[in-house]
């Protein structure tokens, strides 16, 4: 595999239709690292983490203006297939979201299946162990592949839509507040898995959780409005230590320090 | 508790009682209104299913006296218009199913906001259009216009075995091939009366199909999505599987429809009592609802309850269907 290469946000605009929701973002995500997203509600970091894989678009009416430079290609390119772009660009969403009608197995071998590949057996079990051990979920699942994905706890859940999202071996995975529907202890299981992942993966992680970012991250964004109406901006980022101790902008420390949000 | 000594509220010194006071005349009129009017339901189903069981009376018992004997027999003349009705709706539903579901989904997963919008009213409205101009549409413009189509099947697949022969009534034919027969103009067959119930069934297929299909979870279409699936991927992993049942459901509410319709069936289709699989031939088949409604106006006595009796099925008929329609709804409601 060749040398991963940051993604490069360039001027990029987000509109819902007329609103612009999100304003010129300009950042450099590095490779094999986690970034993570913060700011109050409303922020449009979410908007932002959509756009990274095209998903925004699939809300009608929603639409993005700029360059997003994912191995050096731009993936607003207009002879760029969305579909193609989600298959490098991976997502965890809030609420685990398995496939309800399809077993542990074949949740996870579902997005290899949907990409036409023919596997034979041995290769999708293999497949299916290596991604069900990314996601540490091998030991706990092993014996009850066949049983439906909808019978996991919350937590068992979350970390099998994160199996499914890696068996189609993304470069990147956003992650949508993953942890917000979770105990604190399925959070931790997640928050060390993420931890393990970027040893591959270049991981965004959106997160309400200031203390959750200072603990996975290694670069932390936040994004802020200057008020309702008003389109939301990258406010400041820069490595999680500096952003937490010492952040360069007053905003980000009024945040930070529980001031607002 | 008692030391919570508060200011008391301004407007008002002390509680109110709370025990009860006397009777709401408001709810226990409406109360009464809405359970009468539950109760009538029940009790014109009872009375429907009465008058049908006495009517046909006198058919019944007339049957049991002459059975063997005479040429005529209860279950003899009950029979071939079981088939028909039920050959019809079948045939009808097969047309409809595809269709509809194609076009739910193309509302629901493909179209455009606004164009969906508009396509989801002329659904509605086809849903609307009285039986009789059916029948009238399919008499005279359709049935011609189905000649040339009718001629070429029954050129192309006429010898087709459709499958082997396992109705030993059928008839000594080696071979049950649907478009086989002599087909003649006009053709006011089997097949032309199915294709404009196909019609008639569409839009409640559609209509109920697409509103199935539209509360698929977003979360999940995301989820495929997400994985990089096409549009055609995400109605395959997503939207079937979760509207299936509802799907169903939908098809049986058509069936429903199909198996009463009378107008329709009466004005294209001309009566035959056999148990002929030729769908093209004109002359074999009768619907139990156009059945009664070409005959009722000069039958009497027992003509009068071979009809009613003939009602009778089709009520546990259509009964049954919508008992099994409800079932699976029921059964994927507790799934999700």
């Amino acid at each position: 595999m060749a040398a991963p290469q940051p993604i490069n946000v360039e001027d990029l605009n987000i509109y819902y239709g007329d609103f612009r929701a999100v304003a010129d973002v300009d950042v450099q995500i590095l490779p094999r690292s986690v970034t993570a997203l913060i700011g109050p509600s409303g922020c449009g970091k979410s908007t932002f983490l959509r756009t990274l894989n095209r998903m925004h678009e699939v809300i009608p009416g929603a639409y993005a203006q700029g360059t997003v430079e994912i191995n050096g290609e731009d993936i607003y390119d207009p002879r760029v297939d969305p579909v193609n772009v989600r298959r490098r660009v991976g997502m965890v969403f809030q609420k685990a979201n398995p496939f309800p009608t399809m077993s542990i197995r074949d949740n996870v071998l579902a997005g290899v299946k949907l990409n036409n590949r023919r596997m034979a057996k041995s290769a999708q079990e293999e497949l299916l162990e290596r991604s069900l051990k990314g996601a540490n979920l091998w030991n706990e699942v092993k014996d009850r592949l066949d049983k439906p994905g909808m019978g996991l706890s919350g937590g068992q859940q979350q970390r099998l839509c994160i199996a499914r999202t890696i068996a189609v071996r993304p470069e990147v995975v956003l992650m949508d507040e993953p942890c917000s529907a979770l105990d604190p202890i399925s959070t931790l299981a997640i928050e060390d898995l993420i931890h393990e992942l970027k040893q591959e993966y270049t991981i965004v992680i959106v997160t309400h959780n200031m203390q959750q970012a200072s603990r996975v991250s290694d670069r932390t964004g936040f994004f802020n409005i200057a008020g309702t109406g008003e389109p939301g901006r990258l406010i400041e980022i820069d490595d999680t230590e500096q952003m937490f101790t010492n952040p360069g902008n007053t905003q980000t420390e009024d945040y930070i320090s529980g001031r607002f949000g | 508790m008692s030391t919570t000594d508060t200011a008391p509220h301004p407007t008002r010194e002390r509680s109110p009682s709370m025990r009860r006071s006397g009777r709401r005349v408001g709810d226990s009129v409406f109360g009464t209104l809405s359970i009468g009017a539950g109760v009538l339901i029940f009790v014109t189903l009872a009375l429907v299913a009465i008058f049908l069981t006495s009517e046909s009376m006198p058919a019944i018992l007339a049957s049991q006296e002459l059975s063997g004997t005479a040429d005529f027999s209860l279950i003899d003349y009950t029979l071939p218009l079981i088939f028909g009705t039920v050959l019809a709706s079948a045939l009808a539903l097969a047309v409809a199913i595809p269709v509809s579901i194609g076009i739910a989904l193309f509302i629901s997963h493909y179209a455009p906001r606004r164009m969906a919008a508009g396509l989801g009213y002329l659904i509605d409205l086809l849903a609307a259009v009285p039986s009789v101009v059916y029948g009238l549409w399919g008499g005279i413009w359709l049935v011609p216009r189905l000649e040339p189509l009718y001629l070429f099947l029954n050129n192309t697949l006429g010898s087709w075995p459709v499958w082997p022969q396992f109705l030993p009534w059928v008839g000594g034919e080696p071979v049950i091939a649907l478009f086989a027969g002599d087909p003649t103009a006009p053709m006011r067959n089997l097949a032309s009366a199915s294709v404009v119930l196909a019609v008639m069934v569409l839009p409640i297929i559609t209509a109920v199909s697409r509103e199935v299909f539209l509360q698929t979870p977003p979360l999940q279409e995301e989820a495929a999505l997400a994985l990089g699936a096409t549009r055609w991927e995400v109605i395959r992993t997503v939207v079937l599987p979760f509207g299936r049942s509802g799907a169903v459901a939908a098809s049986m509410l058509g069936l429903g429809r199909a198996l009463g319709e009378t107008m329709a069936v009466l004005m294209i289709l001309a009566p035959g009592f056999t148990f002929s699989l030729h769908i093209l031939e004109v002359g074999n088949h009768q619907s139990i609802a156009a059945n009664i409604a070409s005959r009722q106006a000069e039958a009497s006595g027992v003509d009068m309850s071979l009809l009613v009796f003939t009602g009778l099925v089709l009520f546990v008929l259509t009964f049954i269907i919508n008992a099994i329609a409800r079932w699976i709804v029921s059964r994927s409601g507790v799934k999700s």
